[in-house]
């Protein structure tokens, strides 16, 4: 994993108040991560920790399911920002 | 957004008031047991993942006309007024028993309202709101609105195939509201209503289908479009959410609920809840949590309270009252 996707696996944990570890492409809803009311504190909290502002656009759920999926629209978010 | 954009938009010209409020519900009672039993789950899960306890469902003859002229007579009847004195109705459903007529024009008939307009609004959940905020703008051109919210969402929770986390959800009942354009117990300051169509899909009940929800975009949404209403209502009007003594949100689920005040950094027990007993009863569930916070603790003179709600659409709002 590279920073990014510990910083990610950090606020994963947070919000989801578990102690386990996700494998990077597991599917956070289906292992019981995230559920309808974690996801939006999941949410805020990348906002907050990577500085972007993510548009109600972009809010859907399968843009935040796994850890890697999270990587990629915030890699793909900082190149619409640049 | 809607009435959410430029402050200039804020209509200090005109004036309105909400003068009565009312609701009716269906007497028979659905215990948590008695859905789990149907749907295969227990009824504690019920309760932790939506804060319902119980349900009404109407029997089969009390309609969504039925249940608004209902509600609509006890608010005549509680404000003094005849059905002449109104002049335009906006009835709410989602859940209307043919695609067309809705059942606007049918109440109004029954109501003994002559010749008035009867508009349909069919939003679910956020159309009590939308159509508060419509009639904020016709009252003073019309006299008196009668604004109803009537769902029968009894019939969508048990289409087959049925599904535990769309069935446990719902109940059936009315709510009726008098927008004024003179007096009132509560005066509309202002409000604020908008929509988003990239997620229509998320939240739909198509022709001849069960309901389709996608319950991780609703809440992700609402939790988000929701508190930023308020915030930006309160804010153009020079006040902050702990400056609203009330308010009242439309019953989708008691942790959404909790989830919105905590965002606002509000105290949980300044939002009116009823979900506990009628579940989520879509568009209506406003207008009786309305009806029954007016009953059981309503603002003092001079208090804000804050209406609030988010649906199928998507829609939301808000909508900023004073008590007089």
């Amino acid at each position: 994993m590279n920073p990014q996707h510990q910083l990610i696996l950090q606020l994963v944990k947070k919000v989801s108040r578990k102690d386990s570890s996700p494998q990077p492409e597991e599917s956070l809803f289906e292992s019981g991560y995230l559920d309808s009311f974690a996801l939006p504190d999941l949410v805020s909290e990348l906002e907050a920790q990577f500085g972007v502002k993510i548009p109600d656009s972009d809010l859907n759920p399968r843009k935040f399911d796994s850890i890697e999926r999270i990587a990629s629209y915030l890699e793909e978010r900082a190149h619409k920002g640049a | 957004m809607g009435r959410g954009g430029p402050p200039s938009r804020k209509r200090g010209c005109l004036v309105a008031f909400l003068e009565q409020m009312a609701r009716w519900l269906p007497e028979r009672v659905v215990a948590n047991a008695e859905m789990g039993a149907l749907l295969g789950c227990d009824a504690e899960w019920i309760r932790n993942v939506s804060g319902i306890e119980e349900r009404r469902f109407a029997a089969p003859e009390e309609t969504t006309v039925h249940m608004a002229v209902e509600a609509a007579r006890q608010c005549l009847a509680d404000a003094g007024i005849r059905p002449s004195d109104i002049g335009y109705l906006l009835c709410s459903c989602g859940s209307g028993e043919r695609r067309f007529p809705g059942p606007a024009a049918s109440i109004a008939s029954a109501l003994g309202c002559v010749e008035i307009p009867a508009i349909d609004l069919p939003l679910a959940s956020a159309g009590a709101l939308v159509a508060l905020d419509l009639a904020r703008d016709l009252a003073p051109r019309y006299g008196r609105v009668l604004v109803v919210a009537t769902e029968k969402m009894s019939t969508v929770a048990l289409t087959q195939p049925l599904e535990r986390g769309v069935s446990m959800l719902f109940g059936d009942g009315a709510g009726a509201c008098i927008v004024s354009p003179d007096k009132g117990r509560l005066q509309i300051v202002d409000s604020l209503v908008a929509s988003d169509g990239q997620f229509a899909d998320d939240l739909a009940l198509p022709f001849a289908s069960p309901l389709s929800m996608n319950g991780r975009s609703v809440i992700l949404h609402a939790s988000r479009k929701i508190p930023r209403a308020i915030s930006m209502l309160l804010e153009r009007n020079g006040l902050r959410p702990s400056d609203a003594a009330a308010y009242v949100m439309h019953q989708a689920n008691l942790n959404l609920i909790w989830k919105v005040a905590d965002a606002l950094e509000v105290a949980s027990e300044r939002f009116f809840t009823n979900i506990a007993r009628y579940g989520n009863t879509s568009s209506a569930s406003l207008l009786i949590a309305a009806a029954e916070l007016m009953d059981s603790n309503p603002p003092q003179p001079g208090q804000y309270a804050v209406l609030t709600a988010f649906g199928a659409g998507y829609q939301w709002g808000a909508m900023l009252l004073r008590a007089a």
